[in-house]
């Protein structure tokens, strides 16, 4: 029957995807250092021992200074070039748009090798700041993305009505567009912070010898004796993650019944 | 409906062009709006309407003239300080607000206390017949109660002007024709200047006390409803405001304020054309205009006041309590309109009656 046939593909293709992080808590609760099945007994002591980890606890540190810092970023000049992309028209406007939003393609390679040996020639020392820069670049296009449908389905009148009541054009965008664009906005903040948190190649290119979470659990798999505690680490990432997901959908709907809209699905 | 002359001007524009790139909008508008009149700006889409009155907001800025508002040149006054407030075509409600914090939403500079403030809100409110909806979210209101929302918040500020663009449009026949009465009633109550931008020429004449009718960037005619009416200034206006018939004309000697006419149908006669807006020449000669109702026709026995003329019924459309007929005139081949009062005892005719109908030249508008 064709329906099953379909039906088995689909079956087989999500646990082809889920099936490798549901592995992650199983072995990061398992009594050995081998990963196999079948699995020997239930422990904690994987996840004691990446508590006492301080490189780790350095490079979770540098990681959401980073991831912080770059969601900031890139979503307020997100809102920029949102606001200027949906509202003026201005020469050259097709160009510069695609200019700004062409690191979405560009291989993340490409970028940290160009920065490297720009950072390199003029004598910015690597440090988290270059990888901010870096993270910066390859968030923006994302967060414009996202924030410019927001600003799409904002109706010119509302800014029109505030102004003719009395508001500068700068309350008017804090009072109106603001709260109107939020939902956009924390998804943007969530987009680049996710984007960054886990970007490997530009944190390994630009980074100097600050060294951040990816790189560090890259690192950590050279020694077999670690990776117990590194499958710890995931699961911890991935209980925070879908944490993450919740809060950002529960502001997204609230958002939505807030002015009455229709829930379209979003971007999460 | 006559409104008074004596009036100080609220709104004049001198000369106002407005440019969008080479397209030109605005060409050479120059009119006045009294104090404390409701004033329409008519005319089909596109023919500028929204253009005009966004001057007056200061949302749309012009490229040579003039606009004043109360005397004063609204050169580089923007929008937020401008005496005016707008209700606009969307409404456009804050979503995110309730409906008291819409309505009290200009008033976020007033130097008055919370409670005094909150007392001039439900005032407000109560004007437009929405009291105690303050807490409301403004999401959930219906069509009409939102454009009732959108007249509050701009009325809370004490306009000198409040402009309205196509407020009535959005909502269905029904709430539109309740809430004309209720604009007209408020705006006598308020006595605040009131432009309104409309395409329904009904509702133009139901509710202003003067209207400008605009084609093309332009003012064709600038007038009351009933001047407007009855003696329209060119057959384009004719044309947009209700239904008139035509007959081609020769003028065959024009003196002291009196024409010699004559037309297919009505024949020789004499038009008085001194107190007759001349307009610009219409396109394929001059015509003569006359509305539906300015014909009647003679049953047995009537005798015409004035003049009367052979016709044929061509066409019979009964309304209830008018009806309305297409006759041609002999020696006519325009199908002309002519509607009927239906009363008791008179019958309704069938089509291809012979009949005579009565008509008099001072019903009748000489376009040249
Ligand atoms: N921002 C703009 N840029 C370019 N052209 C414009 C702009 N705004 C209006 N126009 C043009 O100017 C003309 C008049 O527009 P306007 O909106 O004033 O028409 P309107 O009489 O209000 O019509 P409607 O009844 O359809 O609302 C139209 O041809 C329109 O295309
Ligand atoms: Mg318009």
């Amino acid at each position: 029957m064709k329906f099953s046939a379909l039906k088995t593909y689909a079956i087989v293709y999500l646990i082809f995807l889920y099936a490798p992080i549901v592995l992650l808590p199983i072995f990061a609760f398992n009594d050995s250092k081998v990963i196999a099945f079948p699995l020997s007994g239930f422990t904690t002591e994987w996840f004691s021992q990446m508590w006492q980890d301080d490189l780790l606890f350095r490079a979770v540190k540098n990681s959401a200074i980073i991831a912080v810092s770059s969601a900031v970023l890139a979503t307020c000049l997100g809102v920029f070039g949102a606001r200027a992309s949906t509202r003026f028209r201005f020469p050259a406007k097709a160009g510069i748009m695609g200019l700004i939003m062409l690191p979405m393609v560009l291989p993340e390679m490409i970028i940290s090798m160009s920065m490297l040996v720009i950072l390199l020639g003029i004598g910015v020392p690597l440090s988290l700041f270059t990888i901010i820069m870096g993270h910066v670049l390859i968030t923006t296009p994302f967060a414009v993305a996202i924030l410019s449908s927001a600003f799409q389905s904002l109706d010119k009148s509302l800014e029109e009505a505030a102004y003719d009541l009395g508001e500068t054009p700068l309350s008017t965008f804090r009072l109106i567009i603001l709260p109107l664009v939020m939902p956009g906005i924390v998804s943007s903040l969530l987009i680049c912070f996710t984007i960054s948190i886990d970007e490997f190649i530009i944190a390994y290119f630009l980074g100097g010898n600050q060294t951040v979470l990816s790189v560090y659990i890259y690192g950590q798999f050279r020694f077999p004796a670690k990776v117990p505690s590194i499958l710890a680490l995931g699961t911890i990432l991935v209980g925070l993650s879908i944490l993450l997901l919740t809060i950002a959908e529960y502001f997204r709907r609230r958002g939505i019944a807030k002015t009455g809209g229709k829930d379209t699905g979003g971007f999460l | 409906m006559t409104f008074s002359s004596d009036k100080p001007n609220m709104i004049e524009f001198k000369d106002v062009h407005k440019y969008y790139g080479d397209y030109h909008a605005l060409r050479g508008i120059t009119a006045t709006i009294k104090a404390g009149e409701f004033f329409s700006l008519l005319g089909p889409s596109g023919c500028g309407k929204t253009t005009l009155l966004r001057t007056i907001a200061g949302f749309e800025g012009i490229s040579s003239g003039a606009v004043l508002i109360d005397g004063k040149s609204m050169e580089n006054v923007p929008a937020n300080v401008r005496p005016t407030n707008m209700v606009f075509q969307s409404y456009a409600i804050f979503p995110h607000m309730t409906v008291g914090e819409n309505v009290g939403f200009g008033l976020r500079k007033d130097p008055r206390s919370k409670a005094e403030k909150a007392a001039a809100v439900e005032e407000a409110l109560a004007m437009v017949g929405l009291k105690g909806y303050g807490g409301r979210a403004a999401h959930a209101l219906s069509g009409g109660q939102r454009q009732r929302v959108a007249l509050a918040r701009a009325l809370i500020l004490k306009p000198k002007v409040l402009l309205l663009d196509e407020p009535l449009s959005a909502l269905d026949k029904k709430m539109r024709e309740h809430m004309q009465v209720e604009l007209i009633k408020l705006q006598r109550q308020v006595g605040i200047t009131f432009i309104l931008v409309t395409h329904d020429q009904e509702e133009a004449l139901v509710m202003s006390d003067r209207i400008a009718v605009m084609f093309e960037g332009e003012i064709a005619q600038l007038a009351d409803p009933e001047t407007l009416y009855r003696k329209p200034a060119s057959r384009k206006v004719a044309d947009f405001i209700g239904t008139m018939n035509f007959l081609p004309a020769k003028i065959l000697s024009e003196a002291g304020g009196k024409a010699e006419v004559e037309t297919p149908g009505f024949g020789r006669f004499t038009l008085d054309v001194e107190d007759q807006i001349t307009g610009k020449p219409s396109e394929g000669g001059p015509t003569v205009g006359f509305r539906p109702e300015t014909l009647t026709i003679l049953f047995d026995g009537q005798t015409a006041p004035d003049h009367e003329s052979p016709a044929t019924i061509t066409e019979v459309v009964y309304y209830g309590d008018m009806t309305y007929y297409d006759i041609k005139l002999d020696g006519s081949d325009e199908p002309l309109r002519l509607s009927m009062r239906n009363v008791f005892g008179r019958p309704v005719l069938d089509i291809g009656t012979r009949t005579r109908v009565a008509w008099a030249p001072g019903a009748l508008v000489l376009f040249r």
